[in-house]
């Protein structure tokens, strides 16, 4: 456990390092992407929307820069790693390719934090959006909770890739979708009927959930707990796909490139 | 140089491989596909006794690296046995993963953005070296790559020798007791080739046993206890550098420098009745035609008389070389 735990953190720290140097693509993702989002949500509802509606729309454009970091992470991760023909390396390792997924997959996501540092600023200084915690202790234990639950999600995603070569197209394809399924940009009250079980089922649903009452006001518990139940579930996943995707791509040979 | 010493299994073979197979599927076309089925490695039986140093060698596309990926745990065969000290590989491929070390020709496999010691840093959390173990050991195989003071450079850096020697390095962090090799000089300078030699030298002496792959006769003939040549998939001659060589000892070699040969004036030579393989090396400007005949045979004139058009210069005749017992074994597959 405790080696488990050492292997997390470490992966963690050189994943940082290894996207704080990848320069423009990396740049792009983290720090312009999530202000563009912020501005075209600002200037949807800047004309309806009060100041509560406004930094409910911005702590959804934040979640945006998250999912797209996390989405992007999880896809890149296993893709980088093959054409470099260090996946191959890291899986025939003794510790379990789940937990080298792990740190991985949580840096992608913390780097995400920034979008909402970005946003939430970025509001602020452009459009007047106050930025005042209703409960600074829950949105301390909210976007922990947050990040950890959308990180485990990204290792579901990232094991997909580890058999099919070419899935980071499917994983690109989910960006837009969630947006509107976790209820970021509209409440999903507004969602049809059949779509509200898929938004109950994803950890931004909760994480903005969590994150926005625990800012405008409400009980912010049940969306934390239902991050970390969530959190639990993923890893449940990613443990059983990781196990059985490795497994299947050293019967198939689809670990290398060629 | 030295490296440490690691726990020795007596009374087994360190690595055994039984019948082993591994075929492909892959598909051919865009919209009528088809199915194909590649036999990559097809009965693959060899055994490697504890400090060992054994060579498999054979073309491109033979199916050593297949073999190699299969006894790393990273292939699962077809059909077939595959046992690294006693142990499974498919059976128990995290126990086997503990205890081998594996090294790849070539420049990539290393985390590019990282330097080399964040990469060691990381692989010796992967193979769980104990973390007050973790500086000294990387120091110590820091130092016997050559990489000390080079260490907090990113490898994107790296010549292809320093990765190389870095790989070297990876792949003993936990000082496992078997490693394999697969070309680790493959395109590295001849002075870098020759401290890499030195150093899988030293493996053996420090009671590891190794499986080593190379394309390069006089690096096998100077490391390998024995060697196994494969080619197709097959196994086609086993046993020690001067076994193989004796099996084309009775013949002998004759090269002739030839400048524009024809490949229809080699065929030619092929069909000389005591000629058993020929082959072509391009040196420079020239050619040289390497005719393996059989014990007793005279075919120096015959061999000229063939290349008719072709400029010929110096003609000599020699004692077979293990390349030349290769090109034997390879040609006849």
């Amino acid at each position: 456990m405790l080696q488990a735990l050492r292997v997390i953190r470490i992966g963690w720290i050189l994943q940082l390092k290894t996207m704080a140097r990848s320069g423009f693509d990396v740049v792009i993702c983290a720090v312009v992407t999530p202000i563009a989002y912020a501005s075209i949500a600002f200037f949807l509802y800047r004309r309806g929307g009060g100041e509560t509606t406004l930094l409910w729309v911005s702590l959804g454009a934040a979640f945006m820069g998250l999912w797209a970091s996390t989405l992007w992470g999880a896809g890149n991760t296993i893709q980088r790693q093959r054409s470099q023909q260090t996946l191959e390396f890291a899986i025939a390792a003794p510790t379990p390719f789940l937990v080298s997924l792990i740190g991985t997959s949580l840096a992608s996501s913390t780097v995400g934090l920034y979008s909402l540092v970005g946003t939430l600023a970025w509001g602020r200084v452009l459009f007047g959006v106050p930025l005042e915690l209703e409960h600074p202790l829950l949105f301390a234990l909210a976007l922990p909770a947050a990040v950890l639950s959308l990180g485990l999600l990204g290792i579901v995603l990232a094991a997909t890739l580890i058999l099919y070569r070419y899935a980071y197209a499917l994983a690109n394809m989910l960006e837009y979708p969630i947006w509107l399924a976790a209820g970021l940009l509209a409440p999903i009250a507004l969602l049809p009927g059949w779509v509200q079980p898929i938004s109950y089922a994803l950890a931004p649903t909760w994480g903005v959930r969590a994150v926005r009452e625990s800012v405008l006001g409400g009980s912010p518990l049940f969306a934390i707990g239902m991050c970390l139940a969530l959190a639990a579930i993923y890893l449940f996943l990613g443990f059983f796909f990781v196990q059985n995707f490795e497994r299947l791509a050293r019967k198939r040979a689809t670990l290398a490139l060629s | 140089m030295s490296v440490g010493l690691s726990p020795r299994v007596d009374g087994v073979n360190v690595v055994e491989v039984v019948d082993l197979r591994r075929t492909y599927k892959t598909t051919t076309g865009t919209i009528r596909r088809r199915s194909l089925e590649v036999e990559a490695v097809r009965g693959v039986s060899f055994s490697i006794a504890e400090g060992e140093l054994f060579g498999l060698l054979g073309p491109n596309g033979a199916g050593k690296t297949t073999t190699i990926k299969m006894l790393i745990t990273l292939l699962i065969p077809t059909s077939g046995e595959a046992r690294v000290l006693g142990h499974d590989v498919v059976r128990d491929a995290r126990w086997v993963r503990e205890r081998i070390g594996y090294v790849f020709g070539g420049d990539r496999g290393l985390y590019e953005r990282l330097s080399a010691l964040d990469n060691l840093r990381y692989f010796a959390e992967l193979y769980g070296v104990e973390p007050r173990r973790q500086k000294p050991r990387i120091a110590e195989l820091l130092e016997l790559v050559g990489l000390t003071g080079r260490e907090k450079e990113r490898v994107e850096g790296y010549s292809r020798g320093m990765r190389q020697r870095l790989h070297i390095a990876r792949g003993l962090l936990h000082d496992p007791p078997v490693v394999f090799l697969d070309e680790p000089t493959i395109g590295v300078d001849p002075v870098g080739a020759r401290e890499l030699r030195a150093m899988i030298a030293s493996l053996t002496s420090a009671g590891k046993t190794v499986l080593l792959t190379t394309h390069y006769m006089f690096e096998a003939d100077s490391l390998c206890d024995r060697i196994a040549v494969i080619a197709n998939g097959e196994i086609v001659a086993q046993g020690t550098p001067k076994e193989l060589k004796a099996g084309v000892a009775a013949g002998s070699v004759v090269e002739v420098e030839v400048f524009g040969v024809e490949q229809g004036s080699v065929e030619r030579v092929r069909g000389i009745e005591g000629v058993r393989a020929v082959t072509i090396e391009e040196r420079e400007q020239k050619q040289v035609l390497i005719v393996q005949t059989v014990p007793g045979a005279e075919l120096t004139h015959a061999i000229l008389s063939q290349l008719n058009g072709a400029s010929v210069g110096r003609v000599s005749s020699r004692e077979p070389t293990l390349e030349d017992a290769y090109v034997q074994l390879v040609t006849a597959a």
